[in-house]
């Protein structure tokens, strides 16, 4: 998958590999496209990806906000998938307690 | 993986991430032989004989992310749990397709899981990839295409949240009204 630098859209990534979908995957992706319906959040792209070489951290969710470096959440439920939803992807503030790896 | 539908999902993504442009996914409930029978098929770009002799080993994977390949390995683990058995035929730039077999009531047969779900998302996050699901219990059969979906939704495209619910709920108003089995008659007597 290609990511571009600079693009004006925020972008969420789902690992949807094979250790992806056995965590947990399927839900989490469902919940964020329906947070995402609920609160107006039409222009966020969410895409999938496959294995990303962390399998005991999945379910991944990858957050890209237009300026900001990339945050990866891991273990991610759909109830956490929401909550990231409403404060990091809608409104801008990242949700450390749930943060598996951070750009530098 | 806890439910078919997972790892039905999870094939669908290879067959995806090997190009093709049609998924074709058939469950046949056959009540008479006990038998389940999942079928995944794809128009992608196939594997080679010598490729195709290892995909069901978990130490062998395409990627380069990690060393293992565990999708086709749990399948045949699943299958083989219930008397069932895996098959996959494969022609080079013609498409895979991946029959899974299972004892219909076996006590280890895992349930069906969330079907909508899995084609909600196969659907909705794939909107130029054309998908059938098609559900066949005896004489009795539910059919989604998303070349009709196309004709129904209008101008709504494929990759709207609202499909996802719209999908989820005509997958299980479908299953319900041809007797779709989620979990083995074995399980039902005991939940």
């Amino acid at each position: 998958m290609e990511l571009r630098i600079g693009e004006k859209t925020t972008k969420v990534v789902v690992g949807m590999g094979t250790c992806g979908i056995a965590a947990g995957a399927r839900p989490v992706m469902a919940a964020i496209k329906d947070e995402l319906a609920k609160q107006g959040g039409e222009k966020v792209t969410v895409v999938q990806s496959g294995c990303a070489g962390f399998c005991e951290q999945e379910p991944l969710v990858d957050v890209f906000r237009p300026g900001e470096k990339k945050v990866t959440y891991g273990k991610v439920s759909p109830d956490k998938a929401r909550k990231i939803v409403t404060e990091h992807i809608l409104g801008g503030r990242m949700l450390p307690e749930f943060v598996f790896a951070q750009e530098k | 993986m806890l439910e078919l539908s997972m790892h039905i999902l999870d094939i669908a993504q290879n067959s995806l991430a090997a190009g093709s442009t049609r998924v074709d996914i058939r469950i046949h409930e056959d009540l008479l032989d006990d038998l389940l029978t999942i079928e995944i098929q794809d128009n992608g770009w196939g594997i080679s004989e010598d490729v195709l002799t290892k995909v069901m080993d978990p130490f062998y994977t395409s990627r380069t992310t990690r060393g293992v390949g565990l999708g086709l390995s749990l399948l045949k683990e699943a299958t083989e749990l219930c008397q069932g058995h895996l098959q996959i035929r494969s022609v080079e730039g013609q498409g895979t397709v991946v029959i899974a077999r299972f004892r219909l009531d076996h006590f280890d047969r895992a349930p069906l899981g969330d079907m909508g779900e899995t084609m909600g998302i196969l659907i909705a996050g794939n909107p130029k990839v054309e998908f059938l699901y098609e559900h066949r219990v005896n004489d009795q059969t539910y059919i989604l295409e998303t070349w009709e979906m196309r004709k129904i939704l209008g101008a709504i495209d494929l990759d709207d949240p609202l499909v996802i619910d719209f999908v989820r709920q005509d997958i299980s108003l479908g299953l319900k009204v041809i007797g779709a089995a989620t979990f083995p008659k074995t399980m039902e007597v005991l939940r």
